[in-house]
């Protein structure tokens, strides 16, 4: 039986030079793909650091505020010439505070009173919300007039941007926004320590202004603080409920298939589709009204749902039968067993899927805009129907302003939208290694 | 009462409701819980559910049929030569006539009566009030205000006594059905049942309203501008909407629009697929679980940075510098240093929303990629292939139709992709192929088009419908045909 195979077994070779089946090749090959793989992650995690690194070297000058410290002269004679706040307490809102402030400057730079060019450029170097600041005092004390106060003073915005160096000096002084003068002034208070950088706890808490150096995103925190409220009161039950009935309830059939399909395709839907229907149905059909973040809490609650409902089937899927059989074989109804047992267990992965999608309707910028929350909004909205903004709509509109100062605010108002998104994404993160089971 | 007000007590009223329910259903057994068909909490329960949801249901139908009526019984009483004006007109005036009611509210009964009826004095008193008025009110307008003050508050009283007197009904009748062999708890499961399904339905309606709201807003569009010359056009010229004046006719052309946006999604996709598709191969073939577990999160955090957070790095980092890299090889080479490309152009664009885009492929295609049956792998390792031959001859292949599907995903979300487009692209709707010019995308254009003042009657707003629809259909189609690969995909290894 061997005879087939003998004669060639028989034969003995000569032991021949390897075959060359292109080994050399296909390692570099192998390696080369390999590079390929690495690099393309690298690139990845590299435009990840220049992009993270680009908005924070641009923006954390952002919290730290150029302010002068100096004795302000609260002149009866600029505030209330005619003597008549006791008659008319209206005067002390109108008084010219700006010129106080300007005195005081130019009293502690030695500018005489009759040079009216180096009053006007002493009076440039101090930020415009002075009036308010000043005014609050006043208001507050009538008693300071007459007196001398230190008072820690705004600087302007040109003045921040060059102490911190962001505007360059070589070019010409008529083609910049502060003139040597100026600069040499700055300095000069720098020296003596009465211009120096503070903690900028403005931009938490004020308002749109169109003054850099007192813009804020107070406001937009607080409409974005109710848009997450209002979402988190309504997307988290309805999509935790939505999300029972089909993974528990559900008869399999075309009612319930539609509905699948649907939500699929909801959570694949451009955002900006979800603010033509804001628009078209909350504020045009149903009156509600424009640039409220009522609205924009409802926006974002139909965005989030999907997102939701994908989370919480999942970990509704994710509890073992044997829990529902237990609780079913000790007597329980199916909707006893599902909210008794199930339903905890499914909870922690529930909420991680919930804070991801409030973490994605808290960075969402698009359907806000269309339904109206570019607006200037100075002053806090007391509820949620009252006119407002939110975090990433302030930085939409930062963006488009041309002034230097305003991009170091912008990068400043991501570094708070990011430093909120990486605390919830954390808490998520914690709340899956804390409460997560393996079955 | 307000509507808060109201609410408050319908909870007030379902919580004594509850407690009473409970305690009435032991006392009906005398304590002894286990004579109960259900457990005393179904008791309570059955009764707060019949006290508040019947109450609540009106209350609503209410709010939002009230306003209607009223509406439309106080345009039915306008004066004949009011009614002959057109809608507009009519809606300026109902608005007028709405704001003198509101202001009436805040005056006293000295001050209605010392002003009468001369229209300037009201509108000076108004004013103080902190009502303004775009203009004098007409007598007729007064009297119309005076009869939708009158019936917003007879409506108001009305639903007040009708709601609190469902609310107590409802209560009082589920207290009187309440017996020890009364199954309550299939009642109240019956009825969680139903708001879990009313839950469910609301994904649906969402659809629903998105195509509805936007199919009559395009219809009103198409009305103005006919559908072909929208589909069809080559010149996007919207000219501004004037205010009352109704609008002079632009020109409504898609192709632009979406020649721009199909332009800017593929310079996107041609820089986030090898990367996306190369990090996946290498994560999910080659890295060790180490590499792995810190590699895969980091890229998943260019998916968790908001969108505007790519804009804005587009505009002021990315585009700069390509402008000056530009503007510098264009010196060396030529001696003439004028930049070539554009801060704002479909190359700063793609890039960035490319970069955006990089996890998503990554992380679908690396589920695909790991979903391919380790058989597969082993056959043709154990045949002496290399492990790029096994992933280039047998994984990829075998995974194709699952990272078209993904891919596909991807394309939808490049096409819908708004903020990095709104700050990176530009405004101008031109028809060309140099990628270092500015062009623009049908988002940017629903976004420019519906910031500012509104007129819901004017084409120049309405327009915006019509491109939302055009992108919700694209996209759907997308997403659709990209489900259907991935199922039948996955199918075909379970």
């Amino acid at each position: 039986m061997t005879d087939v195979v003998s004669p060639v077994a028989g034969i003995s070779k000569p032991k021949a030079a390897r075959r060359d089946i292109g080994i050399k090749r296909r390692y570099a090959a192998e390696r080369r793909f390999r590079a390929y793989g690495i690099a393309a992650l690298a690139f990845g995690i590299i435009f990840l650091m220049v992009l993270l690194w680009s908005v924070v070297s641009k923006g954390y000058t952002a919290f730290q505020q150029t302010m002068i410290t100096m004795p302000v002269e609260f002149s009866q004679q600029v505030i209330d010439p005619q003597n008549e706040r006791a008659a008319n307490p209206q005067k002390l809102m109108t008084a010219n505070y700006p010129i106080v402030a300007r005195n005081a400057l130019a009293k502690v730079l030695g500018v005489g009173a009759d040079d009216r060019v180096g009053l006007r450029s002493v009076g440039q170097m101090l930020s415009d919300g002075v009036r308010v600041q000043l005014r609050d005092m006043v208001v507050a004390n009538p008693a300071i007039i007459g007196t001398t106060q230190t008072v820690t003073l705004l600087a302007s915005g040109d003045i921040d941007s060059a102490f911190k160096g962001q505007i360059d000096l070589n070019v010409a002084q008529e083609n910049r926004k502060v003139n040597d003068q100026q600069i040499k002034w700055m300095t000069q208070l720098a020296d003596s320590g009465a211009l120096a950088k503070h903690f900028n706890g403005g931009i938490f808490v004020n308002g749109a202004s169109s003054r850099p150096e007192a813009a804020g995103v107070g406001v937009a925190l607080i409409g974005s603080f109710y848009m997450m409220l209002i979402v988190l009161v309504l997307a988290l039950p309805i999509g935790v409920a939505a999300s029972i009935y089909l993974e528990e309830f559900a008869p399999k059939n075309r009612f319930t298939d539609l509905i699948e399909v649907n939500i699929n395709n909801l959570a694949a839907v451009p955002s900006i589709v979800y603010g033509l229907l804001g628009l078209a149905v909350f504020v045009n059909f149903m009156g509600m009204p424009r640039s409220a973040s009522f609205v924009g809490g409802l926006v974002l609650t139909l965005m989030t749902l999907p997102t939701i409902i994908i989370a919480t089937r999942a970990a509704l899927k994710a509890v073992p039968p044997s829990i529902r059989a237990a609780a079913l074989g000790l007597g329980a109804s199916k909707m006893q067993a599902i909210f008794h047992h199930v339903l905890p267990l499914a909870m922690p992965g529930i909420l991680t899927g919930t804070i991801i999608g409030l973490a994605h309707a808290l960075g969402e910028t698009a359907p806000l805009l269309l339904i109206g929350m570019v607006a200037f909004v100075a002053n806090y909205p007391t509820t949620p129907l009252d006119p407002s903004t939110a975090l990433p709509v302030q930085i939409y509109m930062w963006a488009n302003e041309a002034e230097r100062a305003f991009v170091e605010r912008t990068s400043g108002a991501i570094i708070i939208l990011l430093l909120f998104l990486i605390l919830m994404n954390v808490g998520a993160i914690l709340l899956r290694r804390r409460f997560e089971r393996r079955w | 009462m307000n509507t808060s007000l109201i609410l408050l007590i319908l909870a007030f009223v379902g919580l004594v409701g509850y407690f009473a329910g409970g305690r009435h259903a032991m006392a009906l057994v005398g304590g002894l819980s286990s004579k109960l068909h259900s457990r005393p909490g179904y008791y309570g329960s059955f009764v707060a559910i019949w006290a508040i949801v019947p109450a609540v249901v009106i209350l609503f139908v209410w709010l939002v049929a009230s306003p209607i009526y009223i509406s439309s019984s106080i345009r039915g009483a306008f004066p004949e030569d009011v009614k002959a004006q057109s809608e507009a007109e009519q809606g300026l005036a109902y608005g007028m006539i709405s704001s003198i009611a509101r202001g009436m509210n805040a005056l006293t009964n000295e001050e209605i009566e010392r002003i009468g009826s001369n229209p300037v004095d009201l509108r000076a008193a108004l004013a103080t009030k902190g009502v303004p008025l775009a203009g004098d009110p007409k007598p007729y307008m007064v009297k119309a205000a005076g009869d939708l003050n009158v019936m917003t508050d007879i409506s108001r009283i009305t639903m007040t006594i009708v709601v609190l007197a469902a609310s107590l009904a409802g209560a009082f009748l589920a207290y009187r059905q309440i017996a020890p062999r009364f199954r309550a708890r299939n009642r109240v499961e019956k009825a969680i049942l139903v708001s879990l399904v009313v839950a469910s339905s609301i994904a649906i309606l969402t659809t629903v309203g998105i195509v509805l709201s936007m199919l009559t807003e395009a219809t009103h569009f198409f009305t103005h501008i006919p559908a072909w010359e929208f589909f069809f056009g080559t010149v996007w010229d919207p000219r501004f909407a004037a205010a009352g004046s109704g609008g002079s006719e632009g020109q409504f052309g898609l192709i632009p629009l979406l020649l721009g946006t199909l332009y800017i999604g593929f310079v996107a996709m041609l820089f986030a697929v090898p990367i996306g598709l190369f990090s996946a191969i290498y994560m999910s073939e080659y890295a060790s679980p180490k590499v792995r577990s810190v590699a895969k999160p980091l890229l998943e955090v260019l998916a968790g940075i908001p969108t505007i957070v790519y804009g804005f790095f587009a505009l002021t980092t990315v585009g700069p510098f390509l402008r000056d890299l530009s503007s510098q090889l264009n010196g060396l080479v030529t001696g003439n240093y004028s930049n070539f490309i554009q801060a704002q152009s479909v190359l700063t664009a793609g890039f960035v929303m490319g970069i955006m885009l990089i996890p998503y492929v990554s992380s679908l295609s690396d589920d695909i990629i790991t979903a391919v049956p380790r058989a597969l792998r082993d056959g043709s390792l154990g045949l002496g292939a290399t492990r790029s031959e096994t992933i280039k001859k047998v994984v990829l292949p075998a995974a194709l139709p699952g990272i078209v599907g993904a891919l596909l995903m991807t394309a939808s979300r490049a096409v819908g992709e708004t903020m990095i487009v709104v700050l990176a692209a530009g405004v101008a709707a031109r028809m060309q192929i140099n990628p270092f010019e500015p062009m623009t995308t049908v988002t940017v254009k629903i976004v420019n088009q519906l910031t500012g003042d509104l007129e819901f009657t004017s084409p120049q707003t309405l327009v915006a419908f019509a491109l939302g629809i055009t992108l919700f259909v694209i996209t759907l189609c997308l997403n659709i045909y990209a489900l259907y690969i991935v199922r039948k995909y996955r199918e075909q290894y379970e």
